[in-house]
This record gives C-alpha cells, structure tokens and sequence, in this order.
C-alpha cells in the first residue's frame, strides 16, 4: 500500500462525520459514504477510511475491503492533471492500449498512480460516450479524441507549459 | 412444521421446510464434500459463502450446478450428487484451487490435518492439469499467529470468526479477482493491528493459511542445555484434549499420561497451571471481596462489576475496544503469568537456583498466550517469568518427536507444590468455570458457612450470556458470562451504558472457553467435540478430594510461606497487573 501519513485536521474529521450522518450513520451506505469523502479529498488515505469506520460501526479492514475492492476508489492522491485513457471497446480495437502504453512509458508511472510530481495520475475508464473519437483520452474534464501514440507528447506538454 | 417432499439420489425423503440440500442429504447417509462450509451446531456458529463450489449438485430441471451447502430443498426436487457431471465439475473446481496453492505439502505445518489436502485427496486428484500463476503475499508473523496467505483459499472462514463472532474485525477479504485475499486493513502486519491472537481464525482455517508461531524447537533446545531448570506447567484444557492428536475418543482425560510424557521429555519438575489457577482464585477472590464489602458499605467509588482476567485474548480485547474501562477488571494476573511469576521467585529460591537458570514452560491450548507470555510487564530485567508458551498441538508433535508411545504410557503424578491442585482449578477450562471456582471460595468466605454442594448447575452450560443469582447467605449475588469476544462486546456495552446489573462477569474470548481455545487439537466443524471436552472437564472436577480453591494445602503454604495474605503487597508485586490504553497503539505506516 501507499505510505502516506497525513494528519486529518478537525474540520475535515467534521465533514466526514457530515457526510456519514447524512447517510444516517448507515454501514449498508458505505459505498455511498466513501464516493462522497473522496470527492472530498481527491482521495481516501487511511486515515479517513478510519474515521468512516468509526462512524459507521464497522471494521477498518471492513472498509478497506471495499476500497480495495473498486478500482474508481483511490488511496494515492490524484494528480493535479489526472490523465484518464478510455478502454471501453471502440477505444480498445481503435488502439487505446497502446495510448495507454505511451502515456506510461513518458510519466513513467503504472495506471492508478501518479508521478512523483503529483503533476499527473494516470487511470483507465470504460466508455466516455464519445465512441466516435475513439481513442479517446482525458485530462481533467478535458476530452481529447482520435489520439494516437505520436501524439501522447503533444498533450502533455500542453501542461506542462502550464 | 412444512415438510418438503424430494429425492436425493434416487432415495426419497423428508425433510422440514427450510433445509439445505448439504444437510438433507446427511440424513440418508450422503456426505457431499465441502470446503469452505463451516457449521458448528451447538454453538449456532455457521459460514456458507457459497464460494468454494465443492459442494455442487446437479438438481434436475436447473441449469447450473447447485452448491448443496446454500440451496434449500423445495418440493419434488431430483438431486445427484455424484453423477458424472457433477464428479467433473467438483474435480474441475480442485484442481482450479490447487492451480493456486503451493504444494509443499511434505513441510507444511498443516500436513495431516489439512482439509484441502484430505479433500484432495477423496476427490482422487492426481494430477494438476492447470499451471498458471500462482499469487504470492508477503508471510506475516506476529508475536502468536503466522499468516502464510499464499495458502489461502478465501473460505472466510476466518473472516467469519474474526468479524461475526468476534467482532475484533481484523480481517476481511481485500482487493479483487486474482489479487484477493484476507488480510487485515491496509494489508499491514497482525501485529499492527488490534488483533487479540484468540486464535480463532487459527482453530478454523482449513489449510496452512493460519498457524501458530511454533516453539517447539525453543524448548527441546531448553532441555537439552544442562545449565537450565526446565519446569513446565499445564494448562485445565490440555488434558481433556490433547488425546485426540494420538486418536483417542473426543472427551479423554489424559492427566495422568500427559505428566508422564512431560517427564520423559526430559522437563525437570511437571507442575499443573491449576495450581495457579487455585492461586488466582485467592487473588481474583479476595479482590472480588473487597469490592463488594466496600460497595455494601456504601463506598461510591468502587467498580463493579468485577470482570475476571484470566483470559489473554479478552485482556487484548478490552484494551484495544474498551480501554475506558480497564480499570474494571480484575487486576489478577492469569494463571499462566501467576505461575511463571511464583516459580521464579517462590521456587527458584526453594532450588537455590537463579531466575535466568530456569526456563518456564507452558503447554496452553491458547495462541494469546504467547502473546501474553512475551509483554513486558511479565519480564524481570528482561527475563520473562513464562519463556515460552507451546499449544496443544505442539506439545502433541513434541511428543512424537521424541518417540514417545503416548497411549502406552503409565499414568503420572505431578511434582509438588506447584502440581497440587483442586477441581476449582480444574474447571478453568471451560466457560463459567472461572467464575464457578471463585463462587465456591467466596461463597465460605463471605458466609463463614461451608458449601453444601459445591457445583453451581446456574453458572454451566454453552448458551453465548448467561446470568445467575447466586445466594450468598440472603445476599443476591448477581453474576454475567459471556464466551466468545462478540457476546463479551455485548455485555460489557450493557455494562458501560447502566443497563446490566452484576457484581462479577466472566469473559472468555473462545467460544466454549478454553477447551474451545486457538490452540487445541482442531475440531474441524464438529462441535460436539468441545461438549465432549467440556463434560472430561467437569469429570475431572468431580474426580478430585479438594474441590476448593482454598483448600489446597499447598496453596495455603504458600502463603504461610511468602506471600502473607491475599492481595498483600507481595501479591500485588508478583501476582496482579495493570492495563493498558491500546486504542491508539495502532499505526498506520
């Protein structure tokens, strides 16, 4: 697992007991607690699947069960331009893997992780809905259609001038 | 009651609504294999995820093969069990989990006893037609419990006794697919976390997944070393079931051939736990005492109930969950810690000898126990008054190390003083027996009567909590047990939130106490093995001249002898502990 230690301040502990109550402190709501904590945090370091724990009357490992589980749960930090290369089938046969292979050979990073920068995090998807552009990326809310390998470095170093 | 019409391979039968096919076939003499299947009966404890797919059957009319395990039988139903179909598919599905799991059978730890490998072998697997790759963990070895995960074959069965009996909740199935294995939260070390090593996941694992840190070699090292005193002490469970490693019937008492293979071992003086536990009683007692006295004279401050701290999985249970209430337990020491505590001090000075000379051993049908063994509270200059603490089975493989005919041996006696003990002692090792063994001894000294009778039927049994009242002379004494870490949970949030009202609450962390402990020769699903050991205990009990704690002559020496009285400040330094706050001893790296 990442080793991230940080240090949830008691505003924060407040919002996660927010959100938890807004779910009547339910554990059959667990999913639903934990999308909203990571839209919270970007992620959801160890620290807050224990408070959500507490709150919920479950076990840490229970929690962490679940977000190992599902891979749109995350325990690294997202990066500030998170990179998302879809694999849904039209992408797929239209050559996304070999997108996704550029865009991890150049960031030097493997998918669900994020460079040492934390300029760019790197994740798959299934299906914008945008097969007509396939193969399609995105950066951000950014969509990018019809990308090629040659042109993985073109897009990143649109940000990288930022 | 419904009745449900069906056959199950071309026998017809009956069975009430609501049966599974699993059990509705034993009743006609059809034993469907099973795996991950766990159910025991009298303890209403039961795990059927349904994920292992060994138990499926072919019904007729249904597309799929059905796992027998949690499909219920509905009228007019047509089973085979062992058709051609369903022989291939149950192969197909071994061998898919074999295709994954090592297979260094020879050197397992759980060679013989493994129930994938039993299965395996009834299945007739000779050959793994399925090679691909095999997933690889890190092993993960804390001061009691080894987690060799490569070995799992995610049967939750663990996972079922850690969270649902338990509810310590250090396990749960993590990650997915291929990746997905048991493991504690955020895949750290058992020892990371609030783990309290009953045990439990150990007693039903069944594979080599979960075992026992292993110190058998520890000892035959201490007794071949002819600079050291070996003195070894025995738990009140391991006589009632350390027979069946060497195929006894479930239920024999072995005391008498258990002392007589601790000394052919070679240990230099075989001494009994129950001697301590007769110890404890005069400790746990006297405090039990005080408090009440003080309570009746209308102190405000005094805690009650009292809680009994004999248990080292409980002891790790309630400093981790509840350590707001740690001041509420009994400050006694366990037995085991008793009796290291005495022999190195009390019978190290008889022998002369001194305490880095001598090497305590325990034989416990408990995994906490190592645990408990290794804290530094129990240590002297780094020295710990128990050295090593060897479960039941190891003291089993112990004895066929070194070519001992267990069932031809003669019975034995154990040593003096610290091998005279009474059937309060004895009955230690089983729910209630605990708080039984103090009833007996507070009961004449509050009173100053003697006992009629000194078994206490209210306090026995297997129902998770019980409560009593016992009469202490027209004085209600309102008494709380709980086996099982789940139901000591239960009760002791009654207690925390003012809804139970008890002078004294006994808590084991294994279901049944310690007869039922993490340790003990494995029960493999069949619970009438723990009543079997249950009843050998109070056999035992019953078998004995002094029933008392108090009474045992060498008890009371002791005490004329060195430490005063009970709870004296001899006592208090030798024999009592404190607790501590473990809530947030859990880091995350």
């Amino acid at each position: 697992m990442a080793s991230i230690n940080i240090k949830l301040n008691d505003q924060k502990i407040a919002q996660l007991q927010a959100i938890c109550k807004e779910f009547n402190n339910d554990k059959g709501e667990l999913i639903n607690v934990l999308h909203k904590a990571q839209h919270l945090f970007g992620y959801l370091p160890a620290e807050v699947q224990e408070v959500i724990a507490k709150e919920l009357n479950t076990s840490v490992a229970h929690v962490y069960g679940v977000v190992s589980f599902y891979s749109f749960f995350t325990m690294t930090p997202k990066g500030e331009y998170p990179i998302s290369i879809c694999m849904g089938t039209a992408c797929y046969v239209r050559g996304a893997e070999k997108v996704l292979d550029e865009f991890k050979r150049i960031l030097k990073v493997k998918v669900g992780e994020t460079t040492g920068d934390g300029k760019f995090s790197l994740s798959c998807l299934r299906c914008v809905g945008a097969c007509g552009l396939a193969p399609v990326v995105m950066v951000g809310e950014k969509v990018y259609g019809r990308v090629a390998p040659d042109g993985v470095k073109d897009i990143l170093d649109e940000y990288l001038k930022q | 009651m419904e009745m449900i019409n069906l056959t199950i391979d071309n026998k017809k039968i009956q069975v009430e609504k609501g049966t599974s096919l699993l059990d509705a076939a034993k009743t006609v003499g059809i034993n469907i294999p099973t795996l991950c299947y766990l159910h025991l009966h009298d303890l209403d404890i039961t795990n059927k995820p349904a994920g292992c797919r060994i138990c499926v059957v072919e019904v007729k009319g249904r597309r799929n093969l059905a796992p027998a395990c949690v499909t219920e039988c509905t009228e007019g139903m047509e089973v085979n069990t062992h058709n051609i179909r369903v022989l291939n598919a149950r192969k197909t599905v071994m061998e898919l989990i074999l295709s994954d799991h090592p297979t260094d059978c020879l050197v397992c730890a759980k060679s013989g006893n493994c129930e994938l490998q039993s299965l395996a072998h009834e299945l007739g697997i000779r050959k793994l037609h399925y090679q691909g790759e095999q997933s690889h963990y890190r092993e993960d070895t804390s001061p009691a419990i080894i987690r060799d995960v490569d070995k799992c074959i995610m049967c939750r069965r663990c996972e079922m006794m850690c969270n649902d009996v338990q509810t310590v909740g250090v396990l749960s199935a993590v990650n997915r697919g291929f990746m997905s294995v048991v493991a504690p939260a955020f895949e750290m070390n058992l020892d990371h976390s609030v783990c309290t090593y009953c045990g439990q996941c150990v007693a039903v694992c069944p594979t080599g997944a979960l075992t026992e840190v292993d110190h058998t070699n520890s000892v035959i090292r201490a007794l071949a070393d002819p600079s050291k005193t070996v003195i070894v002490q025995t738990a009140p469970a391991v006589r009632a079931a350390l027979g069946e490693e060497f195929g006894m019937e479930p239920g024999t008492l072995v005391t008498g051939k258990l002392v007589a293979a601790l000394r052919r071992l070679g240990f230099d003086y075989v001494f009994d736990t129950d001697f301590a536990a007769d110890l404890t009683i005069m400790e746990e007692g006297t405090e039990l005492l005080d408090r009440l006295n003080r309570h009746l004279s209308g102190d405000k401050d005094v805690k009650l109930p009292i809680l009994t701290s004999c248990c080292p999985g409980w002891v790790n249970f309630f400093e981790h969950q509840f350590p707001e209430m740690r001041d509420i337990p009994s400050t006694a020491r366990s037995p085991q810690q008793m009796f290291g505590s005495i022999a190195k001090t009390y019978f190290a000075d008889k022998l002369g000898i001194k305490r880095e000379n001598m090497v305590v051993v325990s034989i416990m049908p408990c995994l906490a126990k190592k645990y408990e063994c290794a804290r530094d509270e129990f240590k002297v200059d780094g020295n710990p008054d128990v050295d090593f603490a060897v479960s039941t089975r190891e003291l089993a493989n112990l004895i066929k190390q070194s070519n001992i005919d267990f069932n031809s041996l003669d019975d034995d006696d154990f040593d003096r003083p610290l091998g005279e003990s009474t059937g309060a002692g004895v009955i230690f090792g089983v729910t209630g027996g605990v708080i039984e063994a103090a009833t007996r001894t507070a009961y004449e000294v509050f009173t100053g009567k003697k006992l009629e009778k000194v078994e206490f039927q209210q306090l026995r049994g297997m129902e998770w909590v019980r409560s009593a009242t016992v009469d202490f002379d027209g004085l209600p004494i309102k008494i709380g047990i709980a086996h099982g870490l789940g139901n000591a949970r239960k009760l002791l949030e009654d207690v925390r939130d003012g809804k139970a009202d008890f002078h004294a609450i006994e808590i084991m962390a294994c279901p049944g106490g310690c007869i039922g402990g993490g340790g003990q020769p494995l029960h493999h699903g069949d619970s009438s093995i723990l009543k079997a050991r249950t009843a050998a205990i109070y056999r035992e009990d019953e078998s004995k001249v002094i029933r008392k704690s108090h009474e045992n002559p060498f008890i009371i020496q002791l005490y004329e002898e060195f430490l005063g009285k009970p709870c004296s400040h001899k006592s208090h330094q030798l024999l009592h502990t404190h607790y501590f706050d473990k809530s947030k001893a859990v880091e995350i790296e």
